[in-house]
């Protein structure tokens, strides 16, 4: 394998504390000292910044089961796109990651077509429905990095319970998508000014606090780390602040769509603003990003949820939960910089070791001797998203033709370019 | 100065939201003008002579079709009715590939009744056809505001500072929404009143007045407009049963004898008689709901016209 | 713009004051006249004409009112819809004699129009036509009974009549 200089870039990686321009060296698929090869090939990074390989945990590859809305491919390839080296794929498959088999095909998968590291997270309850274990022991064995049921929530508080004491034997983080089922009813959006006036059931976003404030308590009962996802309500940034401040193990992430969009976006009736946990008010948008700033919230993820065309191009009440969000996702966490309400320091953070940390994987890193991810971002870079010309088999995004500023512009895996703008 | 002469601009009727207080009040004297029609020998014009309306009823509704079926044909235009369910829509054809299959038959007018919200506006989205909302789920019903503010200036020649007080499910109701826009756009001051889970306070918001007491909130009232109350499944957690919502909520004699003595009663139908409103008072001088009827082939005559009228390039 | 006046206040008085002798010569049978005005202005001529008739034979005569945008030929090929007002006839038209009432007949579009909509309030036994101005240019082939004055003009040229009844003042204008 080919060495690579990557030169003159400002190497930004929170993990080590480094923050300077210099020269980065890749050989054998690892971060080495220079001085580089003589052949290695030069990447120039002149006016750029090179961090660690950016990491989302919170992907839907939608394989095995739904490949005409995605698959491990295609949606790996966004990863790239987007500037990320490693994704956590979501186990709400057909069948679902509640067994070994699922997740022994999506790691040999992604062994065969995947642009990207992918790490199957695997399911808290057989089939999701939150009834019974899944088999956490097996799919620790298996080679899972965390459990969730995102897509459903245990709503069982005993089960609960058990799962995070059960998943702590295994060292396995636990995620949790924080939703109160009765509260949420048949809501297709948040409940508030806006859904009285477009006649749109809409659900409070209490339903997301009671599940949040339900998941810090049993993680100081169990004594073990709950994640809670995608945290879209004021309320609940509020909990899991206490929460840290009493020394619980508790994390969060917040998703671009939460600190960018609100539920007045619905007013057109356009299902690519139809997601769960939904938009909900300015005033919660504004206490998602002070969470961010203020640490509340230690990762960014997209959720990246892909839908066919036709699923989405039908009734509001009709259209499934979600949108496509890994070609934008840097972008929108890097307009918080340009807006100074972050610095660029701490989105990479969010984007690279936090992550890893969760995940308790050796990435997020620069450090001699890391797996040579990288990602080299152009956070001036101007450009339009155009979602048909994305990687993804679906188009259901809310940015199409938004004007964005900063963009990855290659991506290293292992050592290996990835993709190149 | 010669003011310049107001035209209609719009292809659609998509909800009262989105219009002008001199729009809502051109639909009405176009209204009028159509009523006139009514009353001839030969109840028809040739305004839509050749144009062809679908009624597109994915929720069932036989006298808001029949208006709808009526007002067309009076206008002399060749009518389908399509009636069929959201779940066999969502079995078989979407709503967008049928829509898009009476496209291709060169469907000029579509006139889309459906149980979800923001229906009509996808329909606009990707249809050339006129589209009117005979209603989308809670969210609104035009012609029902339209003909009931037609009623209200017909009857009280005026709507701006009248005391106009809506009764019953508000959250739930498409007709309460389009009310609510078209009155407070005209100057009315509107009271909502019903149970506090079925009108919650967010409806302040849109310029309202809520209360909890049926008693006070008719009791100034110059127009009381009831809407229907229903406990199926999705509201059997908003309030107990219809016998309580009756007691506490139904205009009874003892309610009705303590209204203003000129307090016009409306209804949008099918009255639930002895729930919301006693079987005598729907039937007494001051209740307006027969007129109502009347009054919505009228509007939707002028809708219809306006909306498909002319060519805009 | 040249604007020149073709029929003062006097004349117009004189016209129809002629027109409603005409109107009583050719109709012996009084008793089934009535009177439509077309919108805007046939309706306050009618009103007018139908005075002068009553008054020679010291009668009331039923008079009423078309508005006829409803039966407009041209509704397809304009921009927006114009705007239309109600008719007002409440007498019965069947079997009697109806005399329509117009300011200006010009391309005999409007007449048709009118006899159409008449003709969904009853069937009228005789219908004629009472106008203030012709000025030619038929597009149908329609022509007026009782005519208040004649007036040759180019296509391109304006008739207009101001009636006191609606802007103050009597009087007939051509604008080339």
């Amino acid at each position: 394998m080919k060495s690579l200089l990557i030169q003159n870039g400002r190497v930004l990686d929170p993990a080590n504390k480094v923050d300077e321009v210099r020269d980065l060296i890749i050989a054998d698929g690892k971060i080495v000292a220079g001085p580089a090869a003589k052949d290695a090939e030069v990447l120039n990074a002149a006016g750029k910044v090179v961090v660690p390989g950016l990491i989302d945990v919170h992907v839907h590859l939608r394989e095995p089961g739904r490949s005409d809305k995605e698959n491990i491919e295609t949606g790996t390839r966004c990863a790239a796109r987007g500037g990320f080296t490693s994704v956590v794929a979501m186990p709400n498959t057909s069948p679902a990651a509640d067994n070994t088999g699922t997740i022994a095909y999506v790691k040999q998968r992604a062994a065969e077509v995947a642009s990207v590291n992918v790490f199957p997270a695997g399911a808290i309850t057989k089939e999701l429905k939150g009834e019974e274990l899944a088999p956490i022991g097996s799919l620790k064995r298996a080679g899972v990095v965390a459990i969730t049921d995102d897509g459903h929530c245990v709503q069982n508080n005993e089960l609960m319970r058990r799962a995070v004491e059960y998943a702590r034997m295994f060292n396995l983080p636990i995620m949790d998508h924080c939703q109160s089922y009765q509260l949420a009813g048949d809501g297709v959006m948040n409940e508030g000014y806006w859904s009285a006036v477009l006649g749109l059931r809409g659900w409070p976003a209490t339903a997301e606090d009671i599940i949040v404030s339900r998941n810090i308590l049993l993680a100081e009962l169990a004594d073990w780390h709950i994640h809670c996802q995608h945290l879209s309500s004021a309320r609940s940034v509020e909990l899991v602040r206490d929460a840290k401040k009493r020394g619980l193990k508790i994390s969060a992430e917040a998703c671009p769509h939460h600190f960018t969009l609100t539920d007045e976006s619905c007013k057109t009736y356009d299902t690519n603003f139809k997601m769960n946990p939904p938009l909900r008010t300015e005033a919660d948008r504004q206490a998602v990003i002070e969470g961010l700033a203020d640490g509340t919230i230690d990762c960014i993820a997209s959720d990246h949820a892909p839908h066919c065309n036709y699923e989405k191009e039908v009734e509001f009440d009709l259209a499934p939960f979600g949108i496509i969000g890994l070609e934008t996702e840097l972008a929108l966490s890097l307009a918080l910089v340009h807006q100074k309400v972050l610095s660029l320091e701490q989105v990479i953070t969010k984007l690279t070791i936090n992550p890893a940390q969760l995940l308790r994987l050796d990435k997020g890193t620069l450090r001699i001797g890391a797996d040579a991810d990288v990602t080299i971002i152009d956070p001036s870079l101007e450009w339009t998203y155009d979602v048909t010309q994305s990687a993804s088999k679906s188009r259901n995004s809310p940015f199409h033709g938004w004007e964005l500023k900063g963009r990855a512009t290659t991506t290293i895996v292992g050592g290996k370019v990835a993709w190149q703008l | 100065m010669k003011k310049p002469k107001f035209t209609w601009q719009r292809k659609d009727l998509l909800g009262i939201q989105d219009l002008s207080a001199e729009e809502i009040n051109h639909v009405l004297d176009t209204a009028a003008a159509f009523k006139q029609v009514g009353e001839r020998n030969i109840k028809k014009v040739p305004s839509l002579r050749g144009k062809t309306l679908v009624n597109l009823f994915i929720e069932p509704s036989t006298r808001t079709r029949t208006s709808f079926e009526l007002a067309a044909t009076r206008l002399s235009a060749d009518v389908v009715n399509i009636a069929t369910s959201a779940s066999s829509l969502v079995k078989g054809e979407t709503l967008k590939d049928t829509a898009l299959n009476l496209q291709a038959l060169r469907a000029d007018i579509i006139v889309i009744r459906h149980s979800a919200a923001g229906a009509a506006h996808f329909l606009s989205r990707f249809l050339k056809a006129s589209i009117v909302n005979a209603g989308d789920g809670a969210h609104e019903h035009p012609t029902q505001a339209l003909l009931d503010a037609f009623t209200i200036r017909e009857k009280k020649g005026k709507i701006a500072g009248l005391k106009v007080t809506i009764l019953g499910d508000i959250l739930y109701s498409r007709v309460a929404r389009s009310n609510i826009w078209l009155l407070t756009k005209l100057g009315a001051e509107v009271t909502l009143a019903g149970p506090s889970t079925l009108v919650p306070r967010v409806f302040e918001r849109l310029g309202c007045r809520v209360v909890h007491d049926v008693e006070e909130a008719i009791r100034e009232a110059d127009v009381i407009n009831l809407l229907r109350i229903q406990h199926e499944r999705q509201r059997q957690t908003m309030f107990p049963s219809i016998g309580e919502y009756a007691a506490i909520f139904g205009l009874n004699k003892e309610r009705f004898a303590r209204t203003k003595p000129d307090a016009m009663i409306m209804h949008p139908g099918p009255i639930n008689r002895g729930v919301e409103i006693d079987s005598d008072i729907a039937d007494c001088g001051r209740s307006v709901i027969l007129e109502q009827v009347t009054n919505g082939l009228a509007v939707r005559m002028a809708v219809l016209y306006l909306c498909s009228g002319g060519n805009p390039a | 713009m040249n604007v020149n006046l073709i029929m003062d206040a006097s004349a117009i008085e004189r016209a129809l004051a002629r027109m409603a002798h005409e109107i009583v010569e050719r109709n012996p049978q009084t008793d089934t006249l009535a009177f439509v005005g077309i919108r805007t202005n046939g309706a306050p001529l009618a009103r007018r004409l139908a005075g002068k008739v009553g008054a020679i034979l010291s009668r009331e005569l039923p008079t009423g009112e078309l508005d006829i945008t409803m039966h407009r030929d041209d509704l397809d090929l304009r921009d927006t819809p114009p705007a239309v007002g109600p008719s007002a006839i409440d007498f019965d038209v069947t079997g009697r004699t109806v005399v329509l009432v117009d300011d200006v007949l010009f391309t005999g579009r409007s007449i048709r129009a009118a006899m159409d909509e008449l003709s969904d309030f009853g069937r009228a036994a005789c219908l004629q036509l009472a106008v203030l101005v012709d000025r030619g240019h038929r597009e149908l082939p329609i022509r007026a009974d009782y005519v208040g004055k004649n007036v040759p003009t180019a296509r391109q040229e304006r008739v207009t009549v101001s009636l006191v009844e609606d802007a103050g003042k009597d009087e007939v204008v051509i604008e080339k």
